[in-house]
């Protein structure tokens, strides 16, 4: 069977300076006709720049050097331009990242998706019309006559990439490429949209070519994977054998990467270093500086594909077959140090440090020339948490839930509207400004964003002294017994700071742009460390990161968890990030919490619907274990305009008519299990949820 | 004591702003963070160049702004002991003398020897005659203009460019003495350092772009002092002295203006961004209103007002001078306190978005006052927009100047500058044949003063924005094709790899 794509010795560079940058270097895959084909890696290892040469939609910049890539027998790399535009579209397509910024604001859904097909087929009129429905009902767009003539910004994130999806299947194209295609949506619209693309590859029998970094998307979809880092691929299987065995010291390095419930309190192994620059030559293997089994020929010689079994195949060393240096399990298990662990006893005294009682944040709606409030956007409404003294707390929810919020309230960065905030015991919303700034620094937030959280225009040793600086307040406490507050005395704090999160202490003169994501989120939680927080609030710190970046911020929290007694709120959308860190788990939906309990309560027997389609949802590497994804139908409703009752009756399978009218009680399971829902209210007269449908 | 220093109004705010920036280069010196961007705006070529022409302009406005009175020569005895003249003159008055009193009876053209319009001479026989006069001054020394001319005039332009040369070298050989000292190194290897454009600093451009005004400046000198090199105007003065004059009164309308203005664009366009609210209704409405009324009015009607009060108090200002610079200032003042509202704008917008940004949070998280996040955290990051608009102002305001002359509310008339050269010309431009020359001389000094300022202001941006970093990369990229000068590359490669390490 001939590959429907294939791709050999691939190199495109980017002329960036004075040596080009080599982001695909002597790339060679192939696709077969009807099969999703995972191209795996990290940011910046050359994943992206890959489908736009294949599309030849590189930047000014880029450049194709050599190779080919033949689509059917026809080399792309030959075609001249005119031919191309041929191609885009019609016979390859391409899926991108972001639904609100690839699809034109100003055009309506029905006229972009027909653009496609005036293009290509030339339809008009009436045709024309009757396949754009045709194409948009197959994409699962509900109501389309209606809805096909609506723009972009009347559809929700979920419905965008559906449209998206449309647009890249009016071509019927033979081949498509999703460039991270779910990376900025929900997991519960993730599953919705993996969903629908397999259907459609069943369906029209078209091949993917899947550009992903996260493992469970590629477990759940691909056929075959291929390991790309730093512009070449490493590693080249089928799932399952990729999966079961992966070889690469690469590949392996990324699933020990991945939070998960079984590595609790061992830590997550981590990959020393970073990422090699691309402009640089190479002379052995790239990973080798990075790679723990690396021994000299490593340094000096490029590494051939050798073949684990068949179909696998791997290039490293280590599977060389007249290599000298065998060892029976070519890679040793990774040992994690257990240091530092229970290293500090938690204060007996107040076992609560926040308690959070019906916080409410309403968000008032302005309209008309006087300003009148018509609504309220009800952000969150009616919280209730407590966090003892060095635990961790898991706040977990879709986008748009509120979950940020609740955390920005408990800061009092955002005024809540009703509800209370008791920090170790003293009240905070309506405290004073001045003394609420005498407070502030007991509780400090980390941020999602690394790269929009530090002052461009500061140097990291000014970012740092910030909090120390900005606080009027005595800052030794605790630390080095009332020193006389000097400059020296600061410096010094500063680079213990940086050593205790890692990093070198001459980056103190150093600006943000310089570093990395994971090195500014270092930044970051050095300096809320700074002025000594009890309660550290992490908003999503890791999810803009890569695994192997993510897996060392998750070790740092938790190794200051164990020595310094911090007390986290951990906000975040990643099941597996909170079945790794986390005591407690509360699950937000719609401004509201709807189960709360300890992690093994709520992620080992989740009662609330929601928190049930939540969890089935998340896509799972082990995919042995038969598991029914749940699916939810829909997006999450406005919060301007919540819907009755239960928020989530819309799109719960177990919705009665109680549900529509009132918003239920708690109901209890254990002491700290607990849920609102009807299925298990004692006021609910109904048989047993598992009987419903 | 033969002259009396004055120091009118707009001369004490330009002292002040010199020790301003005496003081800010003092303390950027002193934090190597600070000097850091500002090293790379010594790497641009283009900026050194802008530079380099820019402190000439200044120069010649600073040598403007030190006036005195000259003591007068009396016969009398008065108890009053030294009586000083009522004109109030400058270094730069004294330095061009010749200029400003060798004046002829009406228009001539560049380097002419005869006036431009014909007037009845009477012979000394008795007869008259309808011809072009000679110039009392212009080419005086020649006794017969058609054939001397073309030689007196080569061989006096040669020596004014050997002269400059030889004043450029004196320079040159001074700066790479001083460069070789700071470096290191020998002189001549400086030297060849330099040739091969290999320094940090485009060195090279500096000196090619001195040698170009030198040579200038130097054939300009020697020639002036026997020609009109750009003529006379309509009273006979020489359009040259005018057009050095004119610098001064470009320098103070761009600078003053943006110093008057900048308090409040950044005060209350922060505010509005920053606190919301009424706060930023209420600035809103009041930039609103200020930019609905038709400043060219406005403005009219204060100058108007200030008009009729100096001369209904003409005891209060002892020389012409003084009058006229008050009128100036205070129409730095009106032009600042109308202008304020584009920056401010700007300024509320990127606050709005930038309040919003997670360090700012951080920020409020740890206590900070809102002083403290406002001047550390949101001041530093617009920056670059009143930077920007700051010298995008400047050029406006010099054309500013000019319009407002035209109305006939700018300048006072006892005062050059270059809106009245260009208001004159409106006239001189109908006349036939065409009187070119005053435009053309005020356009070319004005272009220069306003393009270097611009350029300048460009590389400042490229080198103080972190967010336009590939515009250096590709610098780095075009240069690098030409010719492999290391040092500057080495500065180039740090900086591609900040770029490219997140």
């Amino acid at each position: 069977m001939t590959p429907l794509l294939k791709i050999s010795n691939l190199e495109t560079i980017v002329h960036k300076g004075l040596k080009p940058v080599r982001v695909v270097n002597g790339l060679t895959l192939q696709i077969m006709k009807g099969e999703t084909f995972a191209l795996l890696g990290e940011s910046g290892c050359g994943k992206s720049m890959t489908a736009l040469s294949v599309m030849r939609l590189l930047p000014e910049a880029g450049e194709i050097i050599s190779g080919s890539v033949k689509i059917g027998g026809e080399d792309l790399l030959l075609l001249p331009e005119s031919a191309m535009r041929n191609i885009r579209g019609r016979r390859i397509s391409m899926i991108f990242q972001e639904p609100m910024l690839s699809l034109n604001p100003v055009l309506t859904v029905a006229d972009q998706v027909g653009e496609v097909l005036q293009q290509h087929f030339n339809l008009q009129g009436i045709a024309l019309k009757e396949r754009i429905l045709k194409i948009l009902n197959q994409v699962g767009i509900p109501d389309v006559p209606n809805r096909m003539f609506e723009y972009p910004f009347q559809f929700s994130g979920g419905m965008k990439q559906r449209v998206m999806i449309a647009m890249a299947l009016a071509g019927e194209p033979e081949l498509l490429i999703a460039d991270e295609p779910t990376t900025a949506l929900d997991v519960t619209i993730q599953a919705q949209v993996l969903a629908l693309m397999s259907s459609l590859q069943q369906y029209n029998g078209m091949a993917i070519l899947l550009i992903t970094h996260d493992l469970g998307v590629v477990a759940e979809m691909a056929h075959q994977v291929a390991v790309m880092y730093a512009g070449e691929i490493v590693e080249t299987a089928a799932r399952d054998q990729f999966f079961r065995n992966p070889a690469h010291p690469y590949s392996l390095k990324l699933f020990a990467a991945l939070p998960g419930k079984k590595k609790r309190e061992k830590g997550l192994a981590t990959i020393n270093g970073t990422m090699p620059l691309l402009s640089r030559e190479f002379i052995g293997c790239r990973f080798a500086d990075r790679c723990d089994h690396a021994w000299d020929l490593c340094h000096v010689s490029v590494p051939e594909w050798n073949e684990v079994t068949a179909g696998h195949q791997v290039r490293c060393h280590l599977f060389s077959k007249n290599s000298e240096y065998r060892v029976e399990n070519p890679v040793k298990k990774v040992e994690i140090s257990s240091q530092a662990m229970s290293a500090f006893q938690a204060p007996t005294s107040n076992p609560q440090l926040l308690r959070v009682t019906n916080l409410k944040v309403h968000f008032p709606i302005h309209k008309g020339l006087m300003k009148r409030v018509t609504g309220h956007i009800k952000a969150v409404d009616g919280v209730s948490l407590t966090i003892p003294q060095g635990r961790t707390l898991a706040l977990v929810g879709e986008s748009g839930c509120g979950k940020t919020t609740v955390g920005k309230a408990i800061l009092q960065l955002i005024p809540p509207t009703a509800g209370s905030v008791q920090y170790d015991g003293l009240e905070l919303v309506g405290l004073e400004r001045k003394k609420l700034r005498e407070k502030r620094t007991e509780f400090q937030i980390v941020f999602q964003d690394p790269y929009s959280s530090l002052n461009p225009r500061m140097r990291i040793i000014d970012i740092i002294k910030e909090g120390i600086n900005s606080s009027d307040i005595k800052f030794n406490r605790g630390m080095s017994g009332g020193n006389p507050r000097s400059l020296i005395s600061e410096e010094e704090k500063v680079d213990t700071l940086l050593q205790r999160v890692g990093l070198p202490p001459d980056t103190g003169w150093r600006y943000p742009h310089e570093f990395s994501g994971g090195q500014r989120q270092r930044i970051a939680i050095a300096r809320a460390l700074a002025v000594n927080p009890r309660l550290l609030i992490c908003d999503e710190p890791t999810s803009a990161l890569d695994v192997s970046v993510q897996a060392q911020i998750l070790n740092l929290l938790e190794e200051l968890q164990n020595s310094l007694g911090l007390s986290y709120l951990f906000i975040t959308h990643n099941i597996s990030v909170v079945e790794y860190l986390a005591d407690e788990i509360a699950v937000m939906y719609l401004g509201r919490i709807v189960e709360q309990g300890t992690v093994d309560e709520v992620l080992g027997n989740p009662r609330h619907p929601y928190t049930q389609a939540l969890l089935s949802a998340v896509p799972v590497i082990e995919f042995e274990s038969k598991r029914e994804i749940i699916r939810l139908h829909g997006d999450s409703p406005s919060p301007v305009n919540p819907p009755s009752g239960c928020h989530f009756h819309p799109r719960c399978h177990h919705a009665t008519s109680i549900c529509h009218t009132i918003y239920p009680e708690e109901t209890a399971f254990s002491p700290t299990h607990i849920t609102r829902c009807y299925l298990y209210s004692k006021e609910r007269n109904l048989p047993h949820p598992q009987m419903q449908k | 004591m033969p002259f009396k220093p004055i120091v009118l109004w707009t001369d004490a705010l330009i002292y002040l702003l010199l020790v301003v920036i005496v003081f800010f280069v003092w303390y950027v010196r002193s934090n190597k963070h600070l000097l850091e961007p500002w090293r790379r705006v010594g790497h641009s070529t283009s900026g050194m160049m802008a530079l380099t022409l820019l402190v000439f302009f200044i120069t010649i406005g600073l040598l403007d702004t030190v006036h005195f009175r000259s003591a007068v020569e009396n016969n009398r005895d008065t108890e009053s002991g030294t009586i000083y003249s009522a004109e109030v003159l400058s270094l730069l008055d004294v330095i061009a003398t010749p200029l400003r009193t060798r004046l002829e009876k009406t228009y001539s053209a560049p380097f002419a020897t005869h006036l431009y319009t014909k007037e009845t001479i009477e012979l000394s026989d008795g007869k008259q005659v309808r011809e072009f006069p000679r110039l009392v001054f212009g080419g005086a020394n020649l006794q017969d203009p058609k054939t001397q001319f073309t030689a007196d005039f080569a061989s006096r332009a040669f020596i004014g460019l050997s002269f400059g040369i030889f004043i450029w070298c004196i320079c040159a050989i001074l700066l790479i003495t001083l460069l070789a000292s700071m470096g290191g190194h020998k002189f001549s290897e400086t030297l060849s350092i330099i040739w091969r454009n290999e320094t940090e600093s485009p060195w090279k451009y500096v000196l090619l772009t001195l040698a170009l005004i030198f040579s200038l400046a130097g054939t300009a000198i020697t020639l002036s002092a026997h020609y009109h090199i750009l003529g006379t105007d309509k009273v006979g003065q020489d359009v040259f002295y005018q057009s050095l004059k004119s610098i001064r009164t470009g320098l103070v309308i761009g600078t003053l203006t943006t110093l008057i203005m900048l308090p409040f664009a950044i005060l209350l366009g922060i505010m509005a961004g920053y606190f919301k609210g009424w706060v930023d209704d209420v600035i809103q409405y009041t930039y609103t209103t200020l930019s609905s009324i038709p400043s060219v009015l406005l403005i009219a009607a204060a100058v108007l007002m200030m008009q009729v009060y100096t001369e209904t108090h003409l005891e209060l200002f002892d020389t012409i001078a003084a009058r006229a610079d008050l009128r100036l200032l205070f129409l730095c003042i009106i032009l600042g306190v109308t202008s304020w509202t584009g920056l401010c704008r700007l300024l509320r917008g990127e606050t709005l978005k930038l309040r919003e940004m997670e360090y700012i949070q951080a920020a409020h998280a740890f206590g900070a006052s809102h002083w403290r996040i406002i001047s550390r955290h949101i001041l530093p990051n617009v920056m670059h927009i009143i930077l920007i608009t700051t010298v995008m102002d400047f050029s406006g305001l010099v054309l500013a100047e000019a319009v407002l002359s035209y109305v006939g509310v700018g300048v006072d008339p006892s005062m050059i500058s270059f809106g009245t050269m260009i208001n004159a010309a409106r006239l001189e431009m109908a006349r036939e044949p065409m009187v070119w020359w005053p435009l053309l001389s005020a356009f070319s000094f004005m272009f220069a003063l306003v393009l270097s300022a611009n350029l300048f202001a460009d590389s400042v941006q490229d080198a103080f924005n972190p967010r336009i970093k590939t515009s250096l990369i590709r610098i780095g990229k075009s240069r690098q094709g030409k010719q492999g000068n290391k040092l500057e590359n080495k500065v180039v490669v740090s900086i591609i790899r900040d770029s490219t390490s997140p």
